[in-house]
């Protein structure tokens, strides 16, 4: 995992280079001021050379500025790279994000998504950011000491492979262990949060039924579950404070007992014995620190492996098409179609459709609630795959062509219309990214927009908030019908964008679609029969099959269930 | 990497301070407990360091080997008391934080539950959720570890500024400007770097905004093959989040080794001035040599109370966004009206029973009114806040067992009209009664009971589609579930889904279809079986057929009762007994289908398609 990420870092490595230099020197400094203050006390004060006191004091404070100059190097190089590896990572997520097939989006909900891409990467680029100066430091600094202590006796320090080991072996049980308890508190955190989000999604629900004390009741357990976890979690994680301490405060004893009969056995200097002291001190501080950095990854590793589900989810629609084929006149085949949308469901969502659109029709498909309606609809554009069967356009397999140009021929209107925040205008750019105040305004009469657009006081120029909460249903459903036809594509799909609509303006924006733009194929989802009932032809979808396929008298004269919508239509709306 | 999470200072940090503390104060001997051990580890700390030079000095040098092993033993055993106290303190306060947390998480839940719809309408759900998130998140971070360090801290400050001070008062003057330098620049720069901090925090905003708008719309985002251009502008956005959270880093980074360079600097200044003191004969060379050693040691305690503070400091301004909240007031509820179960006796008269009769009606001061489910409005007058008036004097009255339709467009004010009936709102004029009784008088749980609602967007809970089904009625039989299923006509659907009614919902029910879902709001509905039934728009997302295919359930299901119906599709209104026609706030045509046909005002162009409904 940490690999994957490092590749992340591209240019900002550098800056973690500089850093760890950074630190390098820092310990360097840290290490010699003592020794020449012991230079003061033992030379200058010894020899009683005040000049010589001046002197190194004087080196001392450079020194002590030199490292000042460096900590504050560290501080900016760290950041340069902690935040540009986190800046890399969005990045990168946001492009996998882009070019996730729907059903890949589908995997992740949206709220999972945003959290992987914000507060998942600051927990990583913290991570780099505060780690990587005991990282750099703690070996130099166990190294030296080390190095140091065997020098000044290595009997004594005999007493380091068994302290170290002994420390290494607690903290490594501390950290296997406590991982998999982060695990079970993480679920237990998202149970809580799933319960307090539902709670206030569905607060009219609660309300309503008066179920207070029983959400309360709810809530309770859960809670109960997260405070038993976390305090297992937590109480093993602090362990490695007082494991540290008993090895620390056992290898000081070890040492003035063995040293002291050293001392009296072999007449090792008391000076050594002191330095020594300090060194143990040191290295097991060391130790510490990793320990540290340890526990701070392993609770950053489960946002890692959050982010690396994204980047490593597989996408499962591949632009492979290189030819420059593109869609000519808008002919569309379904070919023995079926499809489900996760390989191990039992059940297939649209089953063996076979169905023939000819350029410049206009068909309409009608069918019950979880009939497949969008799903037939959204194999056009590639949007999902088809399991089995083919989907040719113009002759040629979808998959032939490259998705740009796939997509550039097919303009859907989706079911939920989502409208951008910016202008009507920058919104109406998305079909062309060059369109003129002309090409603008006929989309939108085409699309019966153009005449509220033209009543709101800044026209064309209003800014929508996001989401377009300040229009109704029906303008935003307007407004995303002349955004497909700004596109000016081959085949022009609206699934279900004119319920919102009225019947009378509904019958504007037909028949402007039929005059105005007669060689579009039109594929028309609805649920009003008004909506298709002068189509080319339309199909009935029953439960994920083409139930009939015929114009508005054929069915009315022989499809039951035709029959069935009509006339539930005729006593209501319908006239 | 919770180093930085401060520099967010509360408004009110005194009086947060206790209300935290008052969360705290349920646990006082835990804490005192914790309290002390954290003083006897740290006294161990020093004391062991400071026992150093005398054992050497007093027995290694003079070859003492049985006073050495008494020394050893002796410190081993204060050692180990050390040890043991922190293994001690650190497991009863992650303990006990826990606890605190888990108070403070109920509490807030608790009075989540208690408040009024008007605040859900004017927070946003992502501001709720960042307090059971973020916020309880720093106030356990400090706990777990703040608590204890800050103390620890603190004593081992006091001990090394005490040893300072007695070992030498003159050179003792140079640690302290030193560390008013420290304190002068800790100030200096957490301002500053608050500065970065607030900037970035404005980019976070700005780049989630971004990205939530993008992921949510990423249908049309690949509809309209917009990826280069999105991707430019997230590009320059990430850009300038990273810039902005770099130079906050990078400044409030500064704060460890700035301390830790002054506290060289003041070392070596005092090593210098010591030696010519030494030299003066001010000062003895041992006295000299143990004073830097704890001048040195002088940065460490320094920079965790630093550390320390700005955690509490991040906790408290957690604790105080909690604490407004919990202070925020909860729905008002003087009604002293009751609903409970009759039995109706031989005589015809109502007697109070526990077993479910069928029967209900209101106890007010003993006297029993039967429930019949009679609503009249009087002049009702209502405005979300005080400026805008959402609703201009309504009245309207609907009698046991009559069907009343609203139709109107959006904003007209039919969702408020039929929200006021359970109060989710309170009205500023004019009254609405039940039965005869002031709802106002009617104890708000017991009003609500009475209502069933059943709303467009469909709000399921995690649970098996039984658990969904008798949310509407706890106490539900098994039978009554099916038999409401069936009413709803989701029973079919239910049966073909591989575990039936044990099948799991997640995430607000995301595996069904809207229609699917729908049919269970209504089974839920059906399972309370209440005298009057709200319907908003329930039907709106089930396709003409299969709403032609529950009719007849809705018609059992609205049998006998009070119905308030607001529908998009006028043919599930048009056998409604009166339906009313609003616009602004006011209704402007009222009477049955036929009458308004007949009008041919509102009602008739809506119905006949000359006018658009949302």
């Amino acid at each position: 995992m940490f690999r994957r990420f490092y590749e992340y870092m591209k240019d900002y490595r550098r800056f973690g280079l500089y850093a760890c230099l950074c630190v390098g020197f820092e310990v360097v400094f840290e290490l010699i001021i003592p020794l020449v203050m012991a230079d003061i006390i033992d030379i200058g004060v010894a020899t009683g050379n005040r000049a010589y006191i001046v002197e190194k004091g004087v080196q001392m404070c450079i020194l002590a500025l030199l490292s000042l100059g460096l900590g504050m190097l560290y501080s900016r190089f760290a950041a340069l790279c902690g935040q540009g590896l986190g800046a890399e990572i969005r990045k990168a997520e946001y492009a996998k994000i882009q070019s996730f097939s729907f059903s890949n989006t589908d995997h992740f909900t949206t709220s999972s998504l945003v959290t992987r891409l914000t507060s998942d990467v600051t927990v990583i680029q913290n991570a780099v950011t505060t780690g990587l100066r005991p990282l750099v430091r703690a070996p130099i600094m166990m190294l030296t000491a080390l190095f140091l202590s065997f020098a000044i006796n290595a009997r004594l320090a005999v007493i380091f492979l068994i302290a170290a080991p002994l420390l290494g072996a607690a903290l490594f049980y501390i950290i296997s262990h406590v991982r998999p308890l982060y695990g079970r508190m993480q679920r237990a955190i998202d149970m809580v949060n799933r319960i307090v989000q539902e709670n206030l999604t569905a607060i009219r629900v609660v309300k309503a039924y008066v179920r207070e004390d029983y959400e309360k009741e709810k809530f309770d357990h859960v809670n109960m579950e997260l405070q038993t976890v976390s305090e297992r979690a937590f109480g093993l994680a602090c362990m490695n404070m007082p494991a540290m301490q008993y090895v620390m405060y056992g290898t000081i004893l070890a040492i003035l007992w063995f040293g002291g009969n050293l001392i009296y056995v072999n007449g090792m200097e008391v000076g050594d014995l002191t330095g020594f002291l300090s060194y143990v001190l040191q290295v097991l501080n060391s130790l510490m620190m990793i320990s540290n950095v340890f526990m701070m990854l392993t609770r950053s590793m489960a946002s890692g492996r959050r982010i690396l589900e994204v980047l490593d989810e597989e996408i499962d629609i591949k632009d492979e098409a290189s030819g420059n084929l593109s869609v000519e006149r808008g002919d569309v085949v379904f070919d023995h179609v079926s499809f489900k949308y996760k390989e191990d469901a039992k059940e297939f969502v649209l089953s063996d459709v076979d169905l023939h659109i000819r350029p410049g029709q206009t068909v309409g498909i009608i069918g019950g609630t979880g009939s497949a309606k969008s799903t037939l609809v959204q194999l056009i554009p590639r949007l999902y795959e088809a399991t089995a069967g083919t989907v040719y356009l113009d002759g040629h397999p979808v998959k032939e062509y490259s998705l740009k140009h796939l997509r550039d021929a097919v303009a859907m209107v989706l079911q939920k219309n989502t409208l951008f925040s910016g202008t009507i205008e920058e919104n109406l750019r998305w079909g062309k990214e060059d369109a003129t105040q002309e090409e603008m305004e006929t989309a939108c009469k085409i699309a019966g927009a153009h005449e509220f657009v033209e009543r709101f006081p800044d026209g064309y120029s209003t800014y929508l908030e996001q989401g377009g909460v300040n229009l109704s249903g029906g303008q935003k459903q307007r407004l995303c019908i002349a955004r497909a036809i700004l596109k000016n594509p081959k085949i022009l799909i609206l699934d279900d964008s004119t319920s919102a609509v009225d019947t009378a303006t509904e019958a504007g924006i037909r028949e402007g679609l039929k005059s105005m733009l007669p060689d579009m194929t039109k594929i028309i989802i609805a649920q009003r029969i008004s909506s298709v009932s002068h189509a080319d032809q339309i199909v009935i979808m029953d439960d994920g099959k083409v139930h009939a396929v015929g114009t508005h008298e054929e069915l009315l004269a022989s499809d039951s269930i035709y029959q069935e919508i009509y006339h539930s239509q005729q006593e209501g709306v319908g006239l | 990497m919770a180093r930085y999470i401060g520099y967010k200072k509360p408004k009110n940090t005194k009086k947060t301070l206790l209300r935290l503390l008052s969360y705290m104060g349920r646990h006082k001997i835990s804490l005192v407990i914790v309290g002390i051990l954290v003083v006897i580890g740290s006294l161990a700390n020093i004391m062991g360091t400071y026992l150093l030079k005398p054992v050497i000095n007093n027995y290694i040098l003079p070859g003492d080997l049985e006073g050495l092993a008494g020394m050893v033993a002796a410190m081993g055993v204060m050692y180990g008391l050390g040890a043991t106290a922190t293994l001690g303190y650190n497991r009863l306060m992650v303990k006990t934080s826990q606890k605190i947390i888990r108070e403070i998480r109920k509490d807030l839940f608790n009075h989540t539950q208690s408040l009024p719809l008007s605040y859900f309408d004017s927070h946003t759900h992502g501001d709720l959720m960042s307090h059971f998130t973020n916020d309880v998140d720093t106030i356990q971070e400090a706990l777990n570890n703040s608590f204890t360090l800050l103390i620890q801290s603190f004593i081992t400050t006091v001990g090394t500024m005490v040893m300072i001070v007695v070992l030498s008062f003159r050179l003792s003057l140079i640690v302290l400007v030193s560390m008013g330098f420290m304190f002068l620049f800790i100030r200096f720069n957490g301002k500053r770097s608050r500065k970065y901090f607030v900037e970035q925090q404005k980019n976070l905003g700005e780049l989630n905004g971004f990205i939530e708008e993008m992921v949510a719309g990423q249908k049309v985002e690949k509809v309209f093959n917009h990826e280069e251009k999105d991707f430019e502008e997230f590009c320059r956005k990430n850009e300038k989040l990273r810039q902005a959270s770099t130079n906050a880093l990078a400044y409030s980074g500064l704060m460890v080794p700035v301390v830790v360079s002054i506290s060289y600097l003041n070392y070596a200044v005092s090593a210098c001035i010591g030696g010519l003191f030494a030299l003066a004969g001010l000062m003895d060379i041992g006295s000299l040599s143990s004073y830097l050693v704890y001048v040195r040691q002088s940065a460490m305690p320094i920079n965790q109370c630093t550390q320390q503070v700005n955690f509490l400091l991040a906790a408290l301004s957690g604790a105080e966004r909690i604490f407004e909240m919990m202070d925020e007031k909860p729905e008002v509820d003087e009604g002293k009206v009751t609903l409970c179960r009759v039995k109706e006796e031989a005589d015809g008269s109502l007697v109070p029973c526990r077993e479910r009769s069928g029967h209900w009606a209101w106890m007010d001061q003993g006297r029993l009114i039967p429930l019949k489910g009679d609503v009249r409005f009087h002049h009702v007058v209502f405005g979300y806040n005080e400026k805008k008036r959402v609703l201009n004097d309504i009245s309207l009255f609907a009698k046991p067992g009559q069907k009343i339709a609203f139709v109107g467009s959006t904003g007209a004010g039919k969702t408020t009209i039929i929200n006021l009936i359970n109060r989710f709102y309170e009205i500023q004029g004019g009254s609405i009664t039940y039965d005869g009784i002031d709802i106002t008088r009617i104890r708000k749980a017991d009003l609500r009971r009475s209502l069933g609602l059943v709303l467009q967007d469909t709000h399921l809970f995690t649970g098996t589609i039984r658990d969904n089904i008798r949310y509407g009625n706890l106490e539900a039989s098994e039978e009554e579930i099916v038999n409401a299923a069936k009413i709803a006509n989701a029973h079919s659907f239910i049966r073909r889904l591989p575990n039936g009614y044990d099948t799991m919902l997640t995430s607000d029910g995301a595996n069904l279809s809207q229609g699917q879902r729908q049919l269970l709001a209504i089974a839920r509905a059906a399972v309370a079986s209440p005298p009057v039934l709200v319907l908003d728009e329930a039907t709106s997302s089930i396709d003409t057929r299969t709403e032609r295919l529950i009719e007849k359930g809705m018609d059992a299901l609205m049998e006998n009762r009070t119905v308030f119906v607001i529908a998009h599709r006028l043919s599930t209104v048009r056998n409604s007994k009166a339906i009313m026609v609003l616009e602004q706030g006011s209704i402007i045509e009222r009477g049955s289908h036929e009458e308004l046909l007949e009008q041919k005002g509102r009602y008739y162009k809506l119905y006949t398609g000359q006018f658009e409904l949302e």
